[in-house]
């Protein structure tokens, strides 16, 4: 049969469902795939033995009744998965293998699929290019001197160059939704304690969430339905009905209120990113929706905010590598102190150890008022303004990025200009929403640019659905050529 | 406010990272940078904002404080740098 690679996944869940293709099938395809995509750097680990082992038995004994029958999938490598190595793109876990699986992967392989490898990211997820990884810099394949965005960009360089049939990712500030909207490609940030954080790496506790990155919305929806669910070992995790997302899924928008807010329009913002947002909104009104303007007056103040609350968390996790129970151990260091410090020191990258400085300091003895209880108080004002706004809307549609994709290194010297990328995804970590990327189109060099939308807490349906619509409508196609192999 | 090398040198103690000599310069005026951005928030007045502790509308659960596994002390001590058997070992510590 044609190439199965570049189907979505729906398709290949149907095409291994009518037996035109098995399971041993298609995971052979993808290994010659990312076999042949060593340029792009997406992955940390393979495991196609496994993953081998996995489709044989699958194809031995089918059970086509699962939502992801015999798929093989590559996880971001922040993912624990048991007797696999898992870096969380850092050096200091270079040789850590987790002797326990993720909640949210083990909801996967439950489904019927498989592990086929781990994907690069930044260092603890910080990062919003791929750069700040210790295995290297992943590249776009819509583009040989691109970034994949950032932290999910080995997600995002593996899913749009056929290396993995759909992904997840994790989305702490625009970590899913930044890299698929640099890669046309869809990211789903669901609500926070959808997707159980147990067994994640953690870099920002009450940020972190889990989530699917897809070629279609579709798939995004039997990926969260496969994903989330209660999990008892995480305590933020909330207990509700199961939701069948992909069942549910409807292109009827008629009626719904979409927010317009008038804060996403930014100085110096790319004219091709407003001339988008413009489609989008046509799109949508023409689909029967009705647009309503809207104002969330703290939009800001989210990034600032964010810079306190997220290293002070990643401050306070990050304290538990000190090189005596799992991963690197500095050789020097005379005394157990010196130690820690020469571990520390060796085992984090230079993004990394800004941070936890960042978050040590905010905390510390006669700033933590002047800090960290002011941003609690911004973040509060910021989830206020969502929640106003939330009384006569349905959905907010805003641009999902201010920019497409940036050139290798050309951020990397100024920290706040790389924050910078994620300030239309930021505000909704800071209040737990959920929010999904969407491609919508193309700049004038022919890079993808996505828009976002956001729902209420627990109204993933809802965007989705919208989400759905504007796909039918949209008329996007991510034409990417394979010039890596 | 700003961050002098100094002050920056003692954060670094505290979050137990040593810092090169040389690449404190460029920490400083890293953090710096980052700092005047954060600080934007003091235009905003927050007197009366009560502080956002937790998103959820739920309290966190608790549950019953007893052991739910145990017995896996190899797994435990299987990724760790230097052990001793049933030991974590770490550099000297009582003379």
């Amino acid at each position: 049969m044609a190439d199965i690679t570049n189907q979505s996944l729906n398709d290949i869940i149907k095409n291994v469902k009518t037996k035109k293709v098995s399971s041993t099938e298609l995971t052979k395809a993808y290994v010659k795939n990312i076999e042949s995509a060593k340029k792009l750097n997406a992955f940390v680990t393979t495991t196609f033995d496994q993953a081998l082992d996995n489709a044989k038995q699958f194809d031995n004994k089918p059970n086509f009744d699962q939502l992801l029958p015999g798929i093989p999938l590559a996880v971001k490598d922040l993912f624990c998965t048991e007797n696999t190595k898992t870096t969380a793109g850092s050096n200091i876990l270079n040789n850590f293998i987790p002797s326990y699986e993720s909640t949210v992967t083990k909801n996967l392989w439950d489904h019927g699929s498989f592990l086929l490898g781990k994907l690069n990211c930044d260092e603890f997820a910080m990062g919003s290019s791929n750069e700040t990884s210790y295995y290297g810099n992943v590249i776009n394949p819509v583009g040989d001197q691109l970034v994949p965005g950032g932290s999910s960009g080995g997600s995002s360089s593996a899913l749009a160059a056929d290396l993995t049939p759909a992904t997840i990712g994790t989305d702490t500030g625009g970590s899913i939704r930044q890299p698929a909207s640099f890669t046309g490609t869809v990211g789903l940030k669901p609500t926070y304690g959808l997707c159980s954080r147990w067994g994640i790496v953690a870099f920002a506790s009450s940020l972190d969430q889990a989530g699917p990155m897809t070629k279609t919305i579709k798939d995004c929806a039997i990926m969260l339905e496969a994903m989330s669910g209660f999990d008892e070992k995480d305590s933020t995790s909330i207990n509700k009905k199961k939701e069948q997302y992909s069942k549910n899924l409807k292109d009827n928008i008629k009626g719904l209120k979409i927010g317009i807010p008038k804060e996403y329009r930014v100085d110096n913002m790319p004219k091709e990113v407003d001339e988008l947002w413009e489609k989008g909104k046509k799109i949508l009104k023409d689909l029967g929706a009705q647009l309503i303007d809207i104002s969330l007056p703290h939009t800001k103040y989210a990034l600032p905010t964010y810079y306190i609350v997220a290293p002070a968390e990643a401050s306070s996790n990050l304290a538990r590598y000190d090189g005596v129970r799992y991963g690197y151990r500095s050789k020097q260091g005379k005394d157990l102190i010196e130690m820690y410090e020469k571990t520390r020191s060796e085992g984090f990258g230079d993004e990394v150890k800004r941070r936890i400085l960042i978050g040590t300091y905010v905390l510390s003895s006669g700033y933590y008022d002047a800090y960290y209880l002011k941003a609690q108080k911004v973040r509060q004002l910021i989830k206020k303004d969502f929640d106003e706004s939330f009384k006569k809307i349905d959905a907010i549609l805003t641009p999902s990025t201010p920019s497409s994709a940036f050139k290798i290194g050309e951020k990397t010297n100024d920290p706040v200009s790389m924050y910078l990328n994620d300030i239309f995804t930021v505000p909704v970590n800071l209040a737990g929403l959920p929010a999904l990327s969407m491609p919508a189109g193309v700049d004038k060099q022919g890079h993808p640019l996505g828009l976002q939308l956001i729902g209420k807490a627990l109204d993933e349906q809802k965007i989705l659905n919208i989400g759905y619509a504007f796909e039918k409508n949209c008329g996007f196609k991510n034409e990417i050529k394979k010039w890596w192999s | 406010m700003s961050l002098d090398k100094e002050k920056i040198k003692h954060v670094a103690k505290l979050a137990r990272i040593s810092v090169d000599e040389a690449k404190v310069e460029s920490l400083t005026k890293d953090l710096n940078s980052i700092f005047k951005f954060i600080e934007q928030l003091n235009e905003l007045n927050t007197d009366k904002v009560e502080p956002l502790t937790s998103i959820l509308n739920q309290s966190l659960r608790s549950r019953k404080d007893e052991i739910s596994d145990g017995k896996i002390r190899e797994k435990i001590l299987k990724n760790s740098p230097k052990e001793n058997e049933e030991f974590f070992v770490v550099p000297k510590v009582v003379e």
